[in-house]
């Protein structure tokens, strides 16, 4: 009977640690978002920070934070997808595979803060960009280009040989087949992937500091000059993200509202993340059923 | 006919760039990494070539005064306070992440699907410096205040690096439990095993190398955050003497450092030495996660 009571007990054992694990996590995200209530207004949103003095905002931050997402998405995933079409559809076992899958593996699993400074030497100083959006642009990319090769690859795997199958059968080459038939099938998941790498990119800094760099210029919205310094559109301009300015709040923070800066600013970034994942949780399943046409 | 065969030379043509296309993307990843590998080594490398100092002493020596007239670049302290962090981290969030990754596949698979899968997920979504402000604003004070000292301490790093690598170990191990076979569980029930006799003595032992290599990978996350740590260990240059003592570790002095030195001095050259490091031992858990990977497949 002995076994029995060390099967209760263990059993007991199992729900406290899930339970804790919970209730942690819960604890966390309302703590974050209690402190940080005050400032979900649409003035801390949009106007910009302020030295020595109450009452900044998080405005050029946040709009940084969204434009090197959008840039960076614009360069990686073409990439990635390419890549991962490669390693579903063409990739031979082989030394050639095993090296690619090798390097999505080293990539993935590279310290952020190496690629930074990967970012620093290529992106800032020998393209002789400086700090900038671009170079920060380009960073990200490679932080996130094997997770989307992986998610691209994964996905592609997972569309069921007679789609393929039936293309071949109709006369496609493979091309046709793969871009008319195997990519729209896989696009469920290609674009749930995106969604969710999309929120680690926006929360990314270490790979940041020194590349799109701790300072934004005053943007000024009405400039649509490329070249010029205070307009959003110029990508050669630094480029603080939301992430990095929590980070330098609290190392170097001269506001006197320092702390009430970055918990409003961390509040901000993990409602934007709870969307994203959310969003891919409903984009992800809507696309499935529309795909199979289950209603 | 002649249209024909246009048109089947240009979807040949087709054919053919897109297979190009495609595998160019694949080639820029690993050209990628050897790139990063190439320029963080030629920075990384000057320290021992350029400025003399000997791999030993860069390795072993505890002095770390780069600003001096005559820098000492040991880094020691970093190296030994990296792998104290990460390790003493791993210790708590492995057998939490494990517990909780059998939670899911094993004891409840309803609650463990609706609940605990999303709650993983939303974990790992939080940003690191979310992490760090956490640690920093409620963590340091709460340690200090209890626990004596400032509250910056390797203990308070342990506990941020904890709750950061528990989502990699739970869904990588039950990603590992998931893919055993239903057969050893029923065989096992068969002989009149309790569900915990089957979680202990077949569970476990199956899903071993997966269980592993969960805890590599945490270890390997744990070892590469920057902020999160750099934010809430104090960063002093110093090996530290008890878990409420502040310390650095590579991410954090790399972090602090970089930005205030110029490029080509000795102590920009240690922080890339550093960097390089860093590196190497990245790559050194991803060979050591596909050893255990190739070796430990239950079949």
């Amino acid at each position: 009977m002995k076994s029995k009571l060390y099967d209760k007990i263990a059993t007991i054992y199992f729900y406290v640690v899930a339970t804790l694990l919970i209730v942690f996590l819960i604890s966390l995200i309302s703590y974050i978002l209690y402190q940080g209530r005050t400032r979900l207004n649409i003035d801390f949103l949009t106007s910009p920070p302020k030295f020595m003095e109450v009452g900044g905002g998080i405005g050029p931050q946040l709009f940084n934070s969204i434009e090197l997402l959008i840039i960076t998405l614009i360069i990686s995933v073409p990439i990635g997808l390419g890549a991962g079409i490669y390693m579903a559809e063409y990739a031979k076992p082989g030394l050639l595979t095993e090296i690619i899958r090798l390097s999505v593996e080293t990539l993935s699993s590279m310290p952020s803060i190496v690629v930074g400074l990967f970012g620093l030497l290529v992106f800032v100083t020998m393209t002789g960009w400086g700090y900038s959006l671009i170079a920060g642009a380009l960073t990200l990319t490679v932080l996130n280009l094997p997770v989307m090769t992986r998610v691209s690859e994964d996905s592609i795997n997972s569309v069921p040989n007679s789609l393929r199958e039936a293309s071949y059968a109709l006369g496609a080459t493979k091309w046709q087949t793969i871009v008319k038939v195997v990519v729209p099938a896989a696009m469920p998941g290609i674009i749930t992937g995106i969604i969710l790498t999309a929120g680690r990119i926006f929360g990314e800094a270490a790979a940041l500091l020194y590349t799109a760099g701790m300072s934004s210029p005053a943007l000024n919205f009405s400039n649509f000059n490329p070249a010029s310094p205070t307009s959003p559109l110029n990508l050669f301009r630094p480029a603080e993200t939301l992430a990095v300015y929590i980070w330098k709040v609290n190392s170097e923070g001269l506001a006197p509202d320092a702390r009430q800066i970055a918990d409003g600013a961390s509040a901000v970034l993990l409602l934007m993340v709870l969307i994203f994942n959310l969003l891919a949780r409903w984009l992800g399943s809507s696309l499935y059923k529309r795909m199979t046409g289950e209603r | 006919m002649t249209i024909d065969r246009k048109y089947e030379m240009a979807r040949k043509r087709q054919d053919m760039a897109g297979k190009v296309i495609v595998f160019t993307s694949a080639i820029l990843l690993i050209i990628l990494v050897i790139s990063l590998f190439y320029f963080v080594a030629s920075k990384g490398l000057s320290t021992f070539v350029k400025d003399r100092i000997s791999l030993k002493e860069f390795l072993l020596s505890t002095v770390w005064s780069p600003d001096r007239d005559i820098p000492a670049v040991g880094a020691l302290p970093f190296i030994l306070g990296s792998i104290f962090v990460s390790v003493f981290a791993i210790m708590i969030s492995g057998p939490l992440g494990v517990s909780s990754a059998i939670f899911m596949v094993e004891i409840s698979k309803k609650l463990g699907q609706k609940i605990l899968q999303p709650a993983i997920e939303i974990f790992v979504g939080i940003p690191s410096v979310v992490y760090g402000w956490l640690g920093l604003s409620v963590l340091v004070p709460f340690i200090g205040k209890h626990f004596g000292g400032l509250g910056f301490s390797l203990l308070a790093g342990i506990l941020v690096l904890t709750i950061m690598t528990l989502p990699t170990i739970t869904s990588v191990s039950a990603d590992a439990i998931r893919s055993l076979p239903i057969e050893i569980r029923e065989a096992s029930y068969a002989l009149g095993a309790t569900r915990w006799q089957t979680i202990r003595h077949v569970i476990i032992p199956a899903a071993k190398s997966g269980i592993l290599t969960a805890i590599v990978l945490g270890l390997a996350r744990a070892f590469g955050e920057a902020l999160a740590v750099q934010m809430v260990i104090g960063n002093r240059p110093v090996i530290p003497k008890s878990f409420l003592e502040p310390m650095s570790t590579i991410t954090s002095i790399i972090t602090m450092d970089m930005g205030n030195t110029v490029m080509g001095s000795v102590w920009n050259d240690a922080l890339w030495s550093l960097a390089l490091l860093l590196l190497l031992i990245s790559f050194t858990f991803i060979i050591i996660i596909r050893l255990v990977g190739r070796r430990g497949m239950y079949k």
